[in-house]
């Protein structure tokens, strides 16, 4: 007892002592943590947060942007046919193009991941380059690819005896096209993704499996893809993002037409608000994608704290 | 007797199954092999077309004949081009405005990465979520209030910012900061909390801890998010498109893609090699550095 007492009695002052240097310790770590985040706290807050708002003050504005007019450019919008086949266009653009990039992207992760493994490195390096290609570049080589009177596809498609195909110049095959070059683009990611999951998930269950007398689609099905979920979620959000809010194939190979069929919310935005002088119009055209945006964010987010809370 | 008969049996039956086993095997092998080269060839197409254009001539191009092969291959092209003033201009402008916005991105997303890893703050959790959202804002969503931003700055301040190469340097670390942060976030956590523990009890400063123990562990990560950071600043078309438009100050996609397609007379083959010197610098940072490319790409989704 006595012990006790004299040993608190001793250690109290020490305790006082370290707790207050504790705190100025803690105080100079918390301002350094300070210091060391403010440059990227700065470069969020003036060039993504205060941008971001500012567009919703924009789309209130009239067109040389000096009286306030409300909802009256979503009201034009509306109102106007183009506006709603954009908004079709890029759902249609989106969706079609990450099904297509997600199915191509598991077959080809499956077929990497079955050769024996001192070829796969080679593979897989030819087949990520696509996603390597700065896409303003890849897409040039698409739209000579695809030149209404020098196209290297018609040509062969020529020597079997199918007519030529006018690949940029009709609404149907434009989009086609679009979407090709998208899906080309892309599935190398779903490709990476899914190999990176393959590879983690345990050899021991696919012999339980084997055991069990599962055949290779039960193993797919029962094994292979509860492990990825997490995985094709995130990286199909993800796609569906970038996806949904493409400039550079569209802007470079159709640049919007034949007549507007193939515009998408960044490509209509960009030839409204920089190319007709109209921001505050375009800038409410690009708003039109938050929606989106803002869904897929919440659920990759949902995702990614789930993980997090697995491991 | 019935014994017998049961090995007779068993005999022939087991190495029969482990042919059948085996043929299955090499079956899949040849179809798996199939489809790789079927996919390989969708892959590279666009690519070895760019290559097959940019040795033929013009005229050779106008010409009817096939146009997968080179008949008189000729280095014209890329003579014509690394000798041209403003596709050297371009290029020039794309290096600087890459090599400084990795520069600038690591100089934010390392130090900001640590503090939010290990110094844990008022918020720094939320700032963390923070960062991963921001990452997921497109650039298509933000170019028409920026480019608004820097005329009205423009304006007030007298110094105009719009139609300088320079002004890429300030937009694009919006792009590259919170993907770069994130992994280096990823890669911080990952290291045992002893290491730099041990290195505070021997006296080394935060400071300390951060460029002598964190940077040379999570070395890997680190260049990762420079690959990143300078593939996304050579890729980027939107911004420079917006920003940018005398022939002196554009980079190289814009440049090629405004100059070099005139009218209805496309220079083909000119345009071909143009996009391939455009591609080559990230191709050959790919070929070498391979797996680290993978890996940052990979960091994204599979760290958190």
């Amino acid at each position: 007892m006595a012990d006790v007492a004299i040993e608190r009695s001793a250690t109290a002052p020490r305790t006082v002592r370290k707790r207050a240097s504790l705190r100025t310790a803690l105080k100079r770590k918390s301002t350094a943590a300070f210091l060391m985040t403010l440059p990227l706290i700065l470069l969020i807050a003036l060039l993504v947060i205060y941008p971001a708002f500012y567009s919703l003050h924009l789309a209130t504005l009239n067109k040389s942007m000096q009286r306030f007019i409300g909802l009256g450019n979503f009201q034009f919008l509306f109102k106007r046919e183009t506006f709603w086949l954009v908004v079709e266009q890029s759902c249609i653009f989106a969706i079609t193009a990450v099904v297509f990039k997600a199915l191509i992207g598991f077959i080809v992760a499956h077929v990497v991941h079955n050769i024996p493994a001192k070829g796969q490195r080679k593979w897989r390096g030819m087949l990520l380059v696509p996603w390597v290609i700065p896409p303003a570049m890849s897409t040039l080589a698409w739209l000579w690819l695809f030149d209404p009177s020098y196209s290297a596809f018609n040509y062969l498609l020529a020597g079997v005896g199918v007519d030529r195909i006018p690949w940029t110049g009709e609404t149907g095959w434009a989009r086609f096209s679009v979407i090709l070059v998208n899906i080309w683009f892309g599935a190398p990611f779903f490709m990476i993704m899914y190999l990176a999951a393959l590879k983690s998930v345990p050899d021991q269950l696919y012999e339980a499996a084997a055991i069990d007398g599962a055949n290779w689609w039960q193993r797919i099905w029962y094994v292979t893809l509860p492990m990825m979920r997490n995985i094709i979620a995130i990286t199909t959000l993800f796609s569906l993002i970038v996806t949904f809010a493409n400039f550079d194939i569209v802007r470079i190979l159709t640049a919007g037409g034949p007549l507007d069929r193939t515009h998408m919310f960044a490509t209509w935005a960009f030839r409204i608000g920089i190319e007709g002088g109209d921001i505050p119009l375009g800038a409410s055209v690009s708003l039109f994608m938050v929606p989106i945006l803002a869904i897929a964010a919440v659920f990759i987010l949902r995702d990614i704290n789930k993980r997090g809370n697995e491991a | 007797m019935t014994s017998t008969v049961v090995i007779d049996k068993a005999a022939p039956s087991r190495p029969v199954q482990l042919r059948s086993m085996s043929r299955d095997r090499a079956w899949a092998l040849k179809w798996s092999y199939f489809f790789l080269t079927l996919f390989a060839i969708f892959s590279l197409v666009p690519p070895l077309y760019m290559v097959i254009t940019s040795l033929k001539t013009s005229a050779e191009i106008s010409a009817a004949t096939n146009p997968w092969w080179v008949y008189h291959p000729t280095l014209s092209n890329y003579v014509e081009l690394l000798t041209s003033n403003q596709f050297l201009t371009f290029f020039r402008n794309s290096a600087l405005v890459s090599i400084f916005v990795v520069t600038i991105t690591m100089l934010i997303s390392v130090p900001a990465a640590f503090a939010l890893a290990r110094m844990r703050f008022w918020g720094s959790a939320t700032l963390a979520t923070g960062v991963f959202l921001t990452y997921l804002i497109p650039e298509t969503l933000l170019f028409l209030p920026l480019f608004k931003m820097f005329a009205a700055f423009g304006e007030l301040t007298g110094i105009q910012l719009i139609n300088k190469w320079y002004v890429l340097l300030i937009i694009y670390p919006t792009l590259t900061v919170p993907f770069c942060t994130w992994i280096m976030i990823g890669y911080f956590a990952s290291i045992p909390k002893e290491l730099d523990e041990a290195a505070i009890i021997d006296g080394a400063s935060w400071f300390q801890t951060l460029t002598r123990i964190f940077i040379p562990v999570a070395m890997p990560g680190l260049i990762a998010a420079t690959i990143f950071a300078f593939t996304v600043s050579w890729a980027q078309f939107l911004y420079p498109l917006v920003f940018t438009t005398s022939t002196d100050q554009l980079v190289l996609p814009v440049g090629i893609v405004t100059t070099l397609i005139k009218g209805d007379v496309f220079a083909w083959g000119q345009i071909m090699t143009g996009a391939l010197l455009g591609a080559a610098p990230p191709l050959i940072i790919y070929a070498f550095l391979m797996d680290y490319y993978i890996a940052g790409l990979t960091a994204g989704a599979t760290k958190g």
